[in-house]
């Protein structure tokens, strides 16, 4: 057994950490992630050129590191500096371009030359792909997609966007479809770009007729694996996320004082960071576990509990460090809030608390009825 | 044992309906039910409309251009116009100074500032809490120092709300720094207009501008701005505190917010379901029910002894606690019911733009604001120690 990250992801951890602390404060954050398009192109090459886009591709795709542990180093120091970039768009589209064998634009995407971002979600789904409805036909060499699309991470200033799209659905609404997922590329067509709550960019799109190219007819096992990456990603971030909001929460009540002590020495308030505290260690160990099962058969399950409990967590120390804060924790200009606000957004993305759980029923190992 | 409420209040409550139904502008109570916020004119409107019925003022007597209502009346009252989404009236003239002067002001004060705010000349904001006195009020440094007819005041207020729209403000300050901190606090006010007053925005989580900081530097303000006596002011502070607190819970608005909810959850559908019948949502939904409905009794429980003249400070807490915890849950259920459709900032884009329903835009910052239930209006760390004195007492 071993938890120490090896060397050479400890100074991945520490050249990440040590860029984003001299590079992006709260302030450059702020401006960037509320601000079409909603991310900084400074930050997004100083990102590349430290290796972290690369860093998601292993070395025979063109990449050098691959691993879901290079995902989660990487995504932890990014929660604990609240990046707002597109890099969970960045991750998962890189995949799905490496899988499908477009060495050359995923090349240009490691590198910062390109940004790609991904469009699977529509409205309604959570994170059961059966009622994806969108649909892609054959139309002379090429491929037209008509349908909605939604939930477009890092979207905005993408310049290549892969679609997901349903190939031979016998139509009908809801419910489980028939046919194959179908991936696509397009460069950038109109998107409808808006700020996350939390900040960030985020995109809709409307499809009618829209030519595309097929990178594959039949992907869905690459997207599932893509999305769980991703979701090892969010709750990563989210560990580290956390983290510093209660480094942040303890920092705060040692320093305040009411009723002529320091909120700090009010046991009441310890105890609440205490459990704190308990949720994060709880994140953290699941985090771990879905990290290492990433590739095995336990893969769906160990990803769906992560995110599950990362749901759970991280409302819960969002909500907690508001109120230990008082007044200044609702405040735009206090950084705990927008930590506050990502972590309860989170929640929100490939799936949430909910959607996870009902997926870990349904992968629940049964005893077969005699 | 009776819940039902006599044939006088089943009718009164009618009449609140009707005059709702027959006068609550349309779009602005489109507005206040999508967490909109309004403009100051439109709050203005609706109270002109409620001054000209005479149903602005609910805890002032008839004497002063109240209603002369009772508090099961009052309770009617905000509980059916939080479920019209009528616009929430600023309490601080109406439900904190208004009742401050009738009590402690004196007859010119009574007959300078009540009519103007009942018809709408005036604005107050409230100006208790500055960035060294939050839960410990008592501790507040603002100085107001006698000079002649005049009060000089120095110092700095914080969190007022909606200080944007007001002309006025009234403060508690220090004129004594002897004894105890509670001793040397005057309940004084302030027009806005005063050279050396100045107010400075916050912007808070949700990016919107609720709140000020109110900064004086040598703000000369005359004695006769002085309510009841000087150094009396925290007497005046606790008298509104355990003041007229049957709305405390909110139950009203909760109410309108699980409406929402269920509106919402027919509209949504996730993985093939309306959400509605979503077991994880119907469970919650269900559950909030039964609390809000456990919360409505428990209010009235507590109005019928307010009615029957028994004080309440614990009981006060309690509704506070739990009615806020409530309506946060509710909001959160409603946030998460949108799933990925919560995630963009999506006010300022129109309906058939993003597949987000228009009046969800603002669910999730309509969540992130409404964290401030819990932590304003004595916090609900300090209503939990109101509640554990009394019960540890002795
Ligand atoms: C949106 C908003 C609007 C407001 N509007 C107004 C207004 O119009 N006018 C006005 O005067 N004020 C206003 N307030 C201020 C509000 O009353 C204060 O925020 C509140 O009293 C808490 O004070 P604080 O923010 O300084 O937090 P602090 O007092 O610093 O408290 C921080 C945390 O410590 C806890 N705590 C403090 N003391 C204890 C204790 N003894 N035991 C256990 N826990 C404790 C608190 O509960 C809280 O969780 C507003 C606040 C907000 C957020």
């Amino acid at each position: 057994m071993e938890f120490n990250l090896s060397e050479d992801h400890q100074m991945l951890a520490d050249s990440l950490r040590r860029y984003l602390a001299d590079n992006y404060d709260i302030e450059t954050r702020n401006a960037a992630a509320f601000e079409a398009p909603y991310h900084s192109a400074e930050t997004w090459s100083g990102l590349a050129e430290l290796g972290v886009i690369g860093a998601f591709l292993p070395e025979d795709q063109g990449g050098f590191g691959g691993t879901a542990e290079d995902v989660s180093v990487i995504f932890e120091e990014l929660g604990r500096a609240l990046c707002a970039e597109p890099v969970l768009g960045a991750l998962i589209g890189l995949r799905l371009l490496a899988d499908a064998g477009r060495d050359e634009l995923a090349a240009a995407v490691i590198e910062g030359r390109a940004r790609v971002a991904l469009a699977i979600q529509e409205p309604g789904i959570g994170c059961d792909l059966d009622p994806l409805s969108a649909t892609a036909r054959k139309d002379g060499d090429g491929w037209r997609l008509d349908g909605r699309k939604s939930a477009i991470y890092g979207g905005p200033g993408a310049d290549h966007l892969l679609i997901v799209a349903r190939i031979g659905a016998g139509g009908g609404q809801g419910g489980s479809q028939d046919g194959t997922l179908g991936l696509f590329l397009a460069e950038t067509p109109a998107l409808i770009d808006a700020a996350m709550v939390d900040g960030g960019g985020i995109a809709d799109l409307a499809m009618e007729d829209l030519a595309a190219e097929c990178l594959s007819e039949d992907a869905g096992a690459a997207i599932e694996d893509a999305l769980d990456l991703g979701r090892i990603a969010l709750c990563a971030e989210a560990v580290g996320a956390m983290a510093r909001l209660i480094d942040m929460t303890v920092d705060y009540l040692k320093q305040r004082n009411q009723f002529g002590r320091p909120l700090a020495s009010f046991q009441a308030l310890q105890h609440r960071v205490v459990d704190m505290l308990v949720e994060l260690e709880q994140a953290r160990s699941i985090t771990i576990r879905a990290v290492a099962d990433y590739g095995s058969d336990n893969q769906a399950r160990a990803v769906s509990m992560a995110k599950n409990l990362i749901g759970r967590a991280a409302r819960h120390i969002a909500e907690e460090a508001i109120q230990l804060h008082g007044g200044i924790g609702m405040t735009w200009e206090y950084p705990g809030s927008h930590y506050a606000k990502r972590l309860v957004m989170i929640d929100h993305q490939l799936g949430d608390k909910n959607d996870h759980a009902l997926r870990l029923i349904k992968l629940q190992p049964r005893k077969d009825a005699a | 044992m009776d819940l039902s409420f006599t044939k006088e209040e089943q009718a009164f409550r009618d009449e609140v309906r009707r005059f709702l139904r027959d006068n609550l502008p349309r779009e602005i109570a489109a507005k206040v039910s999508a967490g909109k916020e309004l403009e100051k004119d439109e709050i203005l409107h609706w109270q002109e409309i409620l001054n000209r019925k005479g149903w602005l003022a609910t805890t002032w007597p008839a004497e002063h251009g109240g209603p002369g209502w009772t508090a099961v009346e009052r309770h009617i009252f905000a509980e059916e116009s939080a479920r019209a989404s009528a616009p929430r009236m600023p309490p601080f003239g109406l439900n904190m100074l208004g009742p401050v002067l009738i009590k402690f002001g004196s007859d010119d004060q009574k007959a300078r500032i009540l009519p103007r705010i009942l018809d709408g000349s005036d604005w107050w904001c409230q100006g208790y809490s500055e960035p060294g006195a939050g839960s410990d009020l008592a501790s507040l440094k603002t100085r107001a120092v006698r000079d002649g007819d005049h009060y000089v005041v120095n110092g700095q207020k914080t969190w007022t709300t909606l200080g944007q729209h007001a002309n006025k403000i009234f403060c508690l300050v220090r004129t004594a720094t002897e004894g105890k901190p509670q001793e040397g606090i005057s309940f004084l006010l302030v027009d806005l207009d005063t050279p050396g007053v100045e107010m400075r925005p916050i912007r808070l989580i949700d990016g919107g501008h609720e709140v000020n900081e109110v900064f004086f530097t040598d703000a000369r303000v005359p004695v006769e701005n002085l309510v009841g006596k000087e150094n009396q002011g925290w007497t005046i502070a606790k008298y509104l505190l355990t003041h007229e607190r049957t709305n405390i819970a909110g139950v009203g608005f909760s109410a309108r917010d699980l409406e929402r909810y269920h509106q919402l959850a027919q509209e949504l559908s996730r993985d093939g379901q309306p959400v509605a019948d979503h077991p994880v949502y119907a469970l919650r939904a269900a559950e909030i029910e039964a609390d809000l409905e456990a919360m409505s009794i428990t209010n009235l429980r507590m109005l019928a002894q307010a009615r029957d003249g028994a004080a309440g400070g614990v009981e006060s807490s309690l509704l506070k606690l739990k009615g806020t915890q409530i309506r946060q849950e509710i909001q959160d259920l409603y946030r998460s019911a949108l799933g990925a459709q919560a995630a963009p900032d999506a006010e300022d884009l129109s309906e058939n733009e993003l597949t987000v329903p228009v009046d969800a835009a603002r669910a999730a910052p309509v969540y992130f604001n409404n964290r401030k239930l819990s932590i304003f209006g004595g916090s609900n760390e300090i209503q939990r120690n109101i509640v554990a004195k009394e019960l540890f007492r002795g």
